[in-house]
């Protein structure tokens, strides 16, 4: 009796699990399918003809062309937004990866005099800025307008990326280092020979995030390139879409449209980081894990 | 004197430390420190020929001036409510997406969903704010292809500002859900399996394993992720809003930040910007400050 009620009981489990793990997965393909349509759904539209009707969901690109993207790569200023992006990104990436290492490194040691008042000092810029006037007023003091430099200097350390640093230093035994100091080295050498051979995984993960930041970042150029030739592939996509500056598409001709020049656009400027971020999520993830352990 | 003199001599003995740390420091003094005291401009009637130290002080006026501005408090109510509907919607949505995750056992499957899902998080606001220009657009975009298939009239959702807000939520969340999934996963993969051993043996379906096994074991990290969320209660996502907004929806979609923008870099009222960022930044700062003192206490005395 007990036992067929338990059986009867075991039965509906596995039952139920099913119906459970179907409803889980229809779930999770509805999910991803939400993620990725409105990626797709500009592709579409970008390989699309002038031709193509919106009253109805397009999946596959009526009328294959590339002539969309043709016009797009054919505007000078697209090619200039790409240039001064990877300008800013590899300038950006090595001026902040030596700059913080040299910093993190004697705010790592605990004999630095005054330790807690150097690192008091850099983290509570991490709670309170002087904001977006202020900068704004010294950077036009410093007449920095349309450098790239402009775009390189004042995010040159991340202070959340610092304390990262600081704190893998801090983790690397102190007797690696002890002979070289009994040897005369210096600190500098240090740095350089002993401790940076082993922390190549965090300089990798620090210059994936600068990269990136980099390669995201619009609005300090916005601000401050009012020269469109030096401006950023995000703001000559974002000029050409949003604002809706169309010197690519001055023309009413039957092959492409100008919704068709603008999925193009904005294809350009995506395409680049959706083909690497797969590859590169991995140093992103540990990230949020050493923020979320960390508070 | 003795003091000073050994400290002298200890500066003196890492001066390699220090000058490892003048670029460093230099940045903090140059981006960091000037513009904190460039924000007296706030107490001040800043004109660009006098400077931020020759402007006249006119003590709280550009602060009273704000309080009493319909539009400053018009946009001071629409940060705090969208930052409300964000909590509200915004934040369960990762928790149950992580334990949906966690569910599945298939590992390519598994680590497939979660690479598609932090897709949008690489893609910054302004190539977002375009692309939804364009999916949510009346005229061509998808969504008001079915809405016009189905009889209704199209809804222009970017500019009624009856649509504004739930589209900013909705695209906060499609863009961050997996994201921010990573730390409630972390949290899911520290249970000990042989919870849910136990209850397989008392007979649990995997609903009421979920139920009494996996959302109790979340509830430390959730707690300490809602405390942190209201702290940020006062910030607004500025990229989001400037990408996303446009006048016909200031009225509901204007926050303080993009007002801050336009006031200052637009209209060139730097001072009365200046104030609003720094009434924004204190009282930012005093909710993180409470914040942290929240969690670190809850992380002390071991609650759970």
């Amino acid at each position: 009796m007990v036992r067929g009620a338990y059986m009867r009981n075991r039965i509906d489990i596995h039952v139920s699990d099913k119906f459970f793990t179907g409803v889980l997965y229809v779930v999770m393909i509805l999910f991803c399918i939400t993620t990725v349509y409105p990626f797709f759904y500009l592709l579409s539209l970008s390989l699309s003809s002038a031709n193509v009707s919106y009253t109805q969901i397009n999946i596959i690109p009526f009328e294959i062309t590339f002539e969309a993207y043709r016009r797009v790569l054919r505007d000078e200023y697209v090619w200039l937004g790409f240039w001064n992006t990877l300008l800013r990104t590899v300038l950006g990436t090595l001026t902040t990866l030596f700059v913080t290492l040299l910093m993190a490194y004697p705010l790592s040691k605990r004999h630095l005099p005054h330790r807690a008042f150097w690192t008091g000092l850099v983290v509570f810029t991490m709670y309170f800025h002087g904001g977006l006037i202020p900068t704004y007023l010294l950077i036009k003091k410093l007449d920095m307008f349309n450098s790239i430099w402009v775009l390189v200097l004042p995010c040159l350390i991340n202070t959340f990326h610092l304390i990262i640093v600081r704190n893998f230093f801090m983790s690397i035994p102190d007797s690696l280092e002890e002979s070289a100091h009994i040897d005369g080295a210096n600190d500098v050498v240090i740095l350089f020979l002993i401790i940076l051979p082993v922390s190549l995984p965090i300089v990798a993960t620090l210059a994936m995030w600068t990269a990136v930041w980099h390669w995201n970042a619009w609005f300090d150029a916005l601000l401050y390139v009012p020269d469109v030739k030096k401006q950023v592939l995000q703001n000559v996509m974002r000029r050409l879409v949003l604002d809706g500056v169309m010197e690519v598409n001055a023309t009413d001709d039957t092959l492409v449209n100008p919704e068709n020049i603008k999925a193009a656009t904005i294809m350009v400027a995506t395409v680049p980081i959706i083909l690497v971020y797969p590859f590169i999520q991995k140093y992103f993830v540990k990230g949020v894990m050493v923020g979320s352990v960390k508070g | 004197m003795e003091n000073i003199k050994t400290m002298t001599l200890k500066y003196i003995k890492y001066k390699y430390l220090f000058l490892m740390m003048l670029p460093g420091l230099s940045f903090y003094v140059v981006f960091h420190y000037v513009p904190i005291y460039g924000l007296q401009i706030a107490f001040k009637d800043y004109m660009f020929k006098l400077g931020i130290w020759g402007s006249p002080w006119i003590g709280f006026r550009n602060f009273t001036d704000l309080f009493f501005a319909e539009s400053f408090r018009q946009v001071f109510r629409n940060t705090i409510v969208l930052s409300l509907y964000q909590l509200i919607f915004g934040f369960p949505a990762p928790i149950f997406f992580a334990i949906f995750l966690y569910e599945i056992r298939n590992v390519v499957f598994k680590k497939t969903i979660q690479t598609i899902s932090y897709l949008p998080h690489f893609v910054s606001w302004v190539i977002l704010g375009g692309l939804f220009l364009q999916f949510l657009s009346p005229s061509i975009g998808p969504i008001n292809a079915v809405l016009r298939s189905l009889g209704m009239k199209p809804v222009y959702f970017l500019a009624d500002p009856k649509w504004f807000r739930t589209v900013v939520v909705s695209t906060h969340i499609w863009k961050n859900v997996g994201w921010s999934s990573i730390v409630y996963l972390a949290a899911l993969t520290g249970i000990d399996p042989e919870l849910y051993n136990a209850g397989d043996m008392d007979g649990a379906n995997r609903f009421q394993k979920i139920i009494y096994i996996t959302l109790p074991s979340l509830i430390p990290v959730v707690t300490i992720m809602l405390i942190f969320s209201i702290g940020r209660i006062i910030n607004d996502n500025f990229n989001q809003i400037f990408n996303l907004y446009n006048p016909s929806v200031y009225s509901v979609g204007d926050v303080i930040s993009t007002y801050a923008y336009r006031m200052g870099l637009v209209k060139m009222q730097y001072s009365s910007a200046a104030a609003i960022e720094l009434f924004k930044n204190i009282i930012s700062f005093s909710l993180v400050v409470m914040a942290n003192s929240v969690a670190k206490r809850i992380n002390e005395y071991g609650i759970w």
